[in-house]
């Protein structure tokens, strides 16, 4: 039962809060939408802690798009093997995660000594940063040092398949029975942290500005059109 | 040619006064709010000085506005790629070190401390931390009439392209107040800054304006601006910047910082541009070249091939009408004598400034004797404030700045001799001819810079509403038609068919 739980009926609602949330608050709430950034109060510090931890989290992000989504047999087929691939994943993944860890301690301490950020910082912040803290330094933990010293575990075959079971709605809890409890918390943080997202400062992740290199520079808006689009009486 | 309108500003600088009514009208109006105490839409600075935030100017170090490299216009800061990698910190914005820290005073401790030896003080309180400050140390217009000038001065990054040393003794020195607020530009780089497209240009007047709902507070419009007049509010993190009071104009008013303008500095009004020939005029390759070639982009509102063009690309016929009568017009582009803000970043600012003539005069101590000519030589000699003044409002080219401030002089010794007398007319025609102008034309200008009343200085036609397809339906609708049908609407039909 508790298994039930927590590989398929928390993880549902942690998808089901994200989406709906998330559509939530960028329809009605949109003006809440930003990347609350503190650089106006100080820059001191935020070079070093954002952008190391923001190139570390891409990083970490690609490392588990490649061990999570990709199948272990894509790797079969194109001549990687397991000891190639854990050396790689071992190799990149602490790297990122040490700058994501990095990254993370420097900004909480810039958050607590800094007086004008301090002030301004909610408790969504704080709990944005040790959420994200916990579920890196665990994760860097389990790159670094669990897989090198207790077993290079091989979550390619159980948490991969039964991450990508959510996606077709046919959910292979059973997978998860055997893998080590410190990836099962790992795991479950990481689906507390998706359902952080909408009421957080991290909604700026789906708003990376991608369309602009390829808009023109300059951009005209006509009031008139503008004020057409808005009214729904017409 | 592709028409447009644009609304647009000239302030006649030897009228400032420097009485900052401007900036706390528009401060009551605009950015008295949590996230803006430290926002000026509108602030007057003494000049020679840093300026607000310090330093603006400085684009080495902040990157504001365009560059040209190999011909082609890029922004300073960076592209759009170099944008994108750069998104997780901006390396070149100012931060409130740069503006200043906004206080408060503990005023209730005079109201509530009780008996005592000495004498209540309210305490400075930051409002952004709330705490209190032992001492301020820097403030809105911290340096206003040069007050610690030896030490601020020196910040100015135009005096520090001077050949010569500004003198700091009182009977030698000069000042001037420069009044700012958003350009308005034609080639605005804080919408080409914005990795969002939250920043855009009005089609109808040309005002640039933050779309608030698409604004993701990257931060790259802030130093973007070479003029620094984009805002970030720290509250709703999003960036905020003068809206040319937009609501007012809209309905045929001033600006809020126009309106109340005590020495009437301030004109604005409508003129036409073609918006292809834009971005070869910031292109052109000598920064010298840049007020002509800024110039050429306007069209004369009197040209009946540009009436029969703007009516085809729908500006109607007040607005046309508008750019005829205005005063921008005749100040910036028939008289030439208003000039653009640093037209060396390329931006094309659509607020213009006539040069102040008083750091020069006030050096004349015996004007009454001066002859007609004499004021030529005289202009010449203020090389100091000559220099500085083109380092400001004409890429350093003294010519541009020569030619103007020869026009206002010859225009006050015009309008002297036909109203007092007694100076000799070859030597006025002498002064006349230098500043190659003519005797009406100074007239004409002695009239807009000096008499005119409101309806010339603010000739502003009203938002082109009567362009939407359902004005019949508009009127004497319900502003919150949106949200709950009209009062009466659903009974309507049946009433007027009881009544027949």
């Amino acid at each position: 039962m508790e298994e039930l739980f927590w590989w398929i009926i928390f993880p549902y609602i942690c998808g089901t809060v994200l989406i709906v949330a998330t559509f939530y608050r960028f329809v009605f709430r949109g003006k809440s939408w930003t990347a609350p950034s503190t650089e106006i109060f100080s820059r001191k510090w935020l070079r070093i802690a954002s952008v190391v931890f923001h190139y570390g989290i891409i990083f970490a992000f690609i490392g588990h798009v490649m061990g999570m989504l990709i199948p272990k047999g894509f790797y079969d087929s194109i001549g990687v093997d397991e000891h190639t691939y854990h050396v790689f994943a071992i190799a990149g993944g602490g790297v990122a995660g040490l700058m994501v860890v990095f990254g993370l301690v420097v900004m909480l301490i810039r958050k607590f000594s800094l007086p004008r950020v301090r002030t301004h910082t909610s408790f969504g912040d704080y709990f944005t940063i040790v959420l994200l803290l916990l579920v890196a330094g665990m994760g860097t933990y389990m790159t670094l040092i669990y897989n090198t010293t207790v077993v290079s575990y091989e979550y390619r075959v159980s948490i991969g398949p039964w991450f990508r079971s959510l996606f077709t709605f046919n959910p292979l809890s059973e997978l998860m029975l055997g893998v080590p409890t410190l990836f099962k918390v790992h795991v479950i943080l990481a689906f507390l942290l998706f359902a952080a997202i909408p009421f957080t400062r991290l909604v700026h992740m789906f708003s990376f500005p991608l369309r602009y290199p390829t808009r023109a520079p300059q951009q005209y808006r006509s009031r008139d059109r503008y004020n057409k689009n808005r009214d729904n009486t017409q | 040619m592709r028409i447009k309108a644009q609304v647009a500003m000239v302030m006649h600088l030897d009228k400032c006064i420097g009485c900052h009514t401007c900036s706390v009208t528009c401060k009551n109006v605009w950015t008295n709010r949590p996230g803006t105490e430290y926002v000026w839409f509108n602030n007057v600075e003494t000049r020679p000085g840093p300026g607000y935030p310090k330093e603006w100017e400085n684009t080495d170090r902040y990157k504001g506005g365009w560059v040209l490299r190999n011909g082609q216009l890029h922004l300073r800061a960076g592209g759009p790629l170099s944008k994108l990698a750069n998104i997780f910190y901006n390396p070149n914005m100012a931060d409130l070190d740069d503006f200043y820290e906004p206080w408060t005073y503990d005023f209730q401790n005079l109201h509530k401390r009780g008996k005592g030896d000495s004498l209540p003080v309210a305490r400075p309180k930051s409002m952004i931390t709330g705490q209190y400050m032992d001492k301020p140390e820097w403030g809105p217009n911290w340096d206003d009439d040069l007050a610690g000038g030896s030490e601020t001065v020196p910040m100015d990054p135009n005096v520090r392209k001077l050949q010569e040393h500004i003198a700091m003794e009182y009977e030698k020195t000069f000042m001037m107040y420069l009044p700012r607020i958003c350009e308005h530009c034609l080639n605005p780089s804080c919408v080409a800054s914005c990795p969002s497209g939250a920043l855009y240009k009005r089609e109808e007047d040309g005002i640039v304006l933050v779309d608030q709902d698409a604004c993701r507070g990257w931060r790259f419009c802030m130093n973007g601006c070479p003029y620094h007049k984009v805002y970030y509010n720290w509250n709703t993190h999003k960036a905020e910047k003068c809206n040319f009071c937009y609501p007012r104009t809209e309905a045929g008013l001033p600006t809020i910082c126009s309106e109340t303008c005590v020495g009437r500095i301030r004109y604005i009004g409508v003129v036409l541009y073609d918006a292809d020939r834009v971005k070869d005029a910031a292109s052109v390759k000598d920064p010298k070249e840049l007020y002509e070639a800024q110039l050429s982009v306007f069209l004369d509102p009197f040209d009946p091939e540009v009436i029969e063009k703007a009516e085809e690309q729908g500006i109607n016929h007040s607005w046309i009408q508008s750019a005829q009568e205005s005063p921008i017009y005749k100040m910036a582009l028939k008289w030439k004598i208003a000039l653009p803000l640093h037209p060396e970043y390329r931006t094309l600012p659509m607020v213009w400034y006539v040069p102040p003539l008083s750091p020069i005069m006030n050096h004349i101590t015996n004007e009454h004797e001066l002859s007609a000519d004499g004021y030529i030589p005289a202009v010449d000699q203020m090389r100091i404030p000559m220099e500085y003044l083109a380092s400001i409002l004409a890429a350093d080219d003294t010519k541009v700045i020569r030619r103007v401030l020869l026009k206002m002089a010859a225009m006050r010794v015009h309008m002297r001799s036909k109203t007092v007398g007694g100076f000799d007319e070859m030597k006025l025609n002498k002064l006349i001819k230098e500043a190659e102008t003519s005797a009406e034309e100074l007239e004409d200008m002695a009239r807009l810079l000096g008499v005119a009343k409101y309806n010339e200085r603010f000739v502003i036609p009203t938002g082109r509403r009567e362009m939407k397809e359902d004005l019949h339906y508009k009127q004497g609708a319900c502003s919150i038609e949106d949200l709950a049908p009209p009062e009466g609407m659903a009974t309507y039909p049946f009433e007027r068919s009881d009544a027949q």
